[in-house]
């Protein structure tokens, strides 16, 4: 597979593509934790929902 | 499990968990699948190697304007219907809305130099284009802005069905004006006028990004109810303790 005088240009485009994925996925996987994270700290120091499940429950 | 159902954010929760994970493996194959096309696809006469680049650009482009159409339906859901994930589903977008809109413009820009011999143009479909990723940024940033999620997600909506204008602006920009963009090949009255062996990879990864936006969309929106839960025990901690 030849990518011509102008492969610079096809590579970055998809290398970028790539990249801005990757830290679309990255960031919402750490967001999650992160709120799962703050939701048993809350249910380490006694706050409770109002339905009495426990705050991570999903 | 019924649509009304989804309104109970527990039981939509309780959905994503059993979905995700099938929802990403079907994104991933699919993506891999359209790759492998897109190496493979023939030059073309014109645009020899370069053409490549159109199967990344035409996917991100349409979602650039996908999501701000199902933006604009959830904003409806939150002004009309009050549905209470509507303004969680318009919320969780708007990033990902914006990360498809810079795509659409970058691997443009990228195409637009070995073909145009300019990497922009103050034309109508780039500078359109543009306007829309100014306004996923400047919803987020009203979101951010807005403390109260409530009065945030009325300001957004009335915001997001304002910038739905946009849409029909950008999809006709190319017929309604004279620009260096070329005029639809897919999405047109007489059918595509791309050969099928660009028109199949290009259909494979326009599927294989419209499920990554409903993968990435579907787990953005379980982090928003996450953080509202985390916002509303925050709020009965803080009552607990100045009673």
């Amino acid at each position: 597979m030849s990518l011509g005088p102008y492969a610079s240009f096809i590579v970055t485009s998809y290398t970028l593509v790539a990249a801005i994925v990757l830290i679309l996925i990255i960031w919402i996987a750490i967001d999650y934790r992160r709120q799962k994270e703050r939701l048993r700290e809350l249910e380490a120091s006694g706050v409770t929902r109002r339905s009495g499940r426990q705050a991570t429950d999903i | 499990m019924t649509l009304i159902d989804l309104a109970n954010p527990t039981k939509f929760l309780s959905l994503t968990a059993r979905v995700l994970p099938w929802l990403a493996g079907a994104t991933a194959i699919l993506l891999l699948i359209g790759f492998y096309q897109a190496a493979m696809a023939p030059d073309d006469y014109q645009h020899g190697a370069v053409v490549k680049i159109m199967f990344i650009h035409v996917p991100n482009a349409w979602l650039s304007m996908f999501v701000w159409s199902v933006m604009s339906l959830a904003a409806l859901g939150t002004l009309v219907w009050r549905h209470p994930l509507a303004d969680v589903a318009a919320k969780a977008a708007a990033p990902i809305g914006a990360a498809f809109t810079f795509l659409a413009l970058v691997t443009g820009s990228l195409w637009g130099r070995p073909m145009w011999g300019t990497y922009w143009q103050w034309d109508a479909r780039l500078t359109s284009v543009l306007v829309l990723f100014l306004m996923y940024l400047g919803l987020m940033a009203l979101w951010r802005a807005v403390d109260d999620p409530s009065r945030a997600a009325r300001a957004a909506a009335v915001l997001t069905l304002v910038g739905a204008l946009n849409l029909p602006i950008i999809k006709f920009s190319v017929d309604w004006w004279n620009t260096l963009h070329q005029p639809a090949s897919v999405l047109r009255m007489g059918g595509p006028t791309l050969d099928k062996a660009f028109l199949i990879p290009l259909l494979v990864m326009a599927v294989g990004f419209s499920l990554l936006f409903v993968t990435l969309h579907l787990a953005a929106m379980r982090n928003e109810i996450l953080r509202r839960r985390v916002r509303s025990l925050q709020m009965m901690q803080a009552s607990q303790q100045a009673a």
